[in-house]
């Protein structure tokens, strides 16, 4: 195993609010090697993307406290100062947003935002950025970008911002893509596209990706390493094989059985997970999805920790039962066989 | 283009004429505004009067007479019924130096430390130099613009604290500029005090509300610095409204609004005439100045509309 590019060790980010202080993210670590995707899951407020943005260093401000650490290539990122972080956005860590419609300015033209953003951290000239931003619209798959280069964002479609988006945050080549929901607000076929797009220069640019969705489908094209992450934690994590063929946790049956499948039977109702997410004011004692879980039992009122309940090494997760009570009990909810289930 | 700017140029023209009709429906409307028995005065008989009437044209039916006056407001013919019948439209355009130096200068100095102000406490919000800045833009929104012209002018100009400058008037530009200046000063002042808290409170919940928009999240994932994103993200969307606020109130003191500063001041300005021929209900003047005030506010809402395409390339003139 390489040296990873990026190390994220016991993370935790706080917010004070007036309603008291939210805990955003508690005790995430990970690890991201070179040319990797690592994919983040979970529902809404699971802390998906406040972790995300806590590495491009988006959630300073004053009301935030940080703990933990977040090392690329040996640096902690939580304590650079705020200028020197400014120099790591965008040259070594590229993001890109969940809504492509408002995360461009929409009183600039597309190739000045492109060639704003190589500017910021490239001594080079107008026009030669200017050829690179065309380079550039041309490589995420914008065609005529010669001419498109000058449109405006609302000239452009759903798909073709999120591209030039991709375009932006690929302008200083980042050794880390950060993706925080790339394909949300995107219809299926362009989700699907982008996609594809984000896998084939990940290679051409030799970037590792961090790729958020509550997607599994998307995570299962795109992701080697999977975290599902529920209210601030992580409670699975493992490879992709991992996840999805020998799930341990029940928050990630419970995914996995929300997703409409073809090779199945067919179900009346897809599984839903009953609840809500828990408020990460007050969350709950010992284990957090406790209250939704259909198979709570004594033990769990206890904190479970995050480590290797299988035999695969790297497989963690937060679960109190043992591996064959899961093995016998997840079928039930991640492949319902009867139509009454 | 072309297209937008005929239709608005007829809409203009249009409003003016509505705004001429109504101004001279008002004026007879309103109880004790017969000019004619006012000018004949106390003691005149009623032939005196209906004389008077014919001469000034008020026997004519309400439609002619009201085409009469827009008729010679329009060809420069328009005389006052008081003050010896001067001419409406010269009598506007002696006003128009010192109008157009007091809203030049005080427009300038509103716009720039209403920027100012609201910049900073926008960039400090929630500190105390946003809180002292707020509570001292509701003061200036509060103040009195004759309380607080007069007091300047004691303070300032009658010896009240030091006397270093001079004690109202307007001093013509062409003959010494730095006398114009001087004189000018405190009326500024006094204009913009208003127009700076005002603009600084909605340019700072501008800033606010954009500050938190996507595109300036995406400003900063860029990596670009904090100056940078304020200036070319940040201000330039806050600005758009407060464009069409300085189009609006800038037409309307160089219309004439600023009665109270010019009055306060003695700047014998169009704002000036205006309040002295509602002192005389002086139907040919009030015709004269109203429409003069309505004309900047049409033209001024159309190159608002203009600045408005240009600053936001999503609005298509038509």
């Amino acid at each position: 195993m390489s040296e990873p590019l990026l190390e994220v060790k016991d993370l935790s980010v706080s917010f004070a609010t007036e309603d008291g202080t939210v805990r955003a993210v508690d005790g995430v670590s990970f690890g991201l090697e070179r040319g990797k995707v690592l994919g983040i899951v979970g529902e809404s407020g699971s802390g998906k993307s406040v972790t995300a943005m806590t590495l491009m260093g988006l959630t300073r401000g004053v009301n935030a406290r940080f703990g933990g650490e977040v090392l690329y290539n040996g640096t902690n990122l939580l304590e650079v100062s705020d200028r020197a972080m400014q120099t790591y956005r965008g040259s070594e860590l590229g993001m890109i947003f969940q809504d492509p419609m408002t995360s461009l300015n929409p009183v600039y033209r597309i190739g000045e935002q492109i060639v704003e953003a190589i500017r910021a951290h490239e001594k080079i000239g107008k026009a030669a950025a200017r050829r690179r931003a065309i380079e550039l619209l041309h490589q995420v798959g914008i065609p005529n970008p010669e001419s498109r280069v000058d449109n405006f964002p609302h000239e452009f479609s759903g798909g073709m911002r999120q591209r030039a988006m991709i375009a932006i945050a690929l302008s200083c080549n980042p050794s880390i893509l950060i993706a925080d929901e790339p394909t949300t607000a995107l219809d299926v076929t362009i989700q699907a596209q982008i996609v594809d797009l984000i896998s084939t220069l990940k290679d051409e640019f030799q970037s590792s990706v961090i790729f958020i969705t509550h997607d599994l489908g998307v995570i299962a094209e795109i992701a080697d390493e999977i975290l599902v992450m529920y209210a601030g934690r992580v409670v699975e994590q493992g490879t992709k094989r991992d996840i999805f063929y020998d799930p341990q946790m029940p928050y990630t049956w419970g995914l996995l059985g929300s997703i409409p499948r073809l090779d199945r039977p067919r179900v009346k109702r897809l599984h839903t997970i009953k609840g809500m997410p828990p408020s990460l004011i007050n969350p709950p004692e010992g284990c957090r999805f406790r209250p939704r879980c259909p198979h709570a039992f004594e033990k769990c009122a206890e904190e479970p920790v995050l480590e290797s309940r299988v035999d695969a090494p790297g497989h963690l997760d937060r679960c109190w039962l043992t591996v064959d009570e899961k093995r016998a009990r997840r079928d039930a909810t991640i492949s319902p066989t009867t139509e009454a289930a | 283009m072309v297209a937008f700017l005929i239709r608005r140029v007829v809409g203009m023209v249009l409003v003016l004429i509505a705004v001429s009709f109504i101004t001279y429906l008002i004026f007879i409307k309103i109880p004790g505004g017969d000019p004619a028995q006012r000018l004949a005065g106390r003691t005149a008989t009623h032939a005196n009067i209906e004389s008077i009437r014919i001469k000034l044209g008020l026997n004519h039916p309400f439609i002619v007479q009201w085409f009469d006056m827009v008729k010679s407001l329009l060809s420069g013919t328009l005389v006052s019924y008081f003050n010896g019948g001067t001419n409406v439209v010269d009598q506007i355009k002696q006003g128009l130096p010192a109008t157009f130096s007091l809203c030049l200068g005080a427009g300038i100095i509103w716009l720039f430390f209403g920027i100012l102000v609201g910049v900073i406490s926008a960039a400090s919000a929630g500190r105390f130099s946003d809180r002292a800045i707020t509570a001292l833009a509701l003061i200036g929104i509060s103040l009195p613009v004759v309380w607080l012209g007069l007091v300047l002018r004691y303070l300032f100009a009658e010896g009240g604290w030091i006397s270093s400058f001079p004690d109202g008037g307007y001093y013509p530009f062409t003959q010494n500029p730095w006398e114009w200046a001087t004189h000018l000063i405190l009326p500024w002042i006094t204009l913009a005090v208003l127009f700076i808290g005002f603009y600084g409170r909605v340019l700072r919940s501008n800033i606010l509300d954009t500050i938190n928009e996507d595109f300036v999240r995406t400003a900063k994932a860029k990596g670009l610095s904090p100056r940078r994103i304020m200036t070319k993200h940040v201000l330039r969307a806050s600005l758009i409204p407060i464009v069409t606020l300085f189009g609006l109130d800038f037409a309307a003191v160089l219309g004439g609004g600023a009665i109270i500063t010019e009055t306060v001041y003695s700047l014998q300005g169009v704002g000036y005439y205006a309040y002295q021929s509602i002192q005389a209900q002086d139907l040919p003047a009030l015709m004269g100045v109203t429409l003069y005030g309505a004309a900047f506010i049409v033209v001024f809402s159309v190159l608002v509309d203009i600045a408005y395409a240009y600053l936001d390339p999503r609005i298509r003139l038509t």
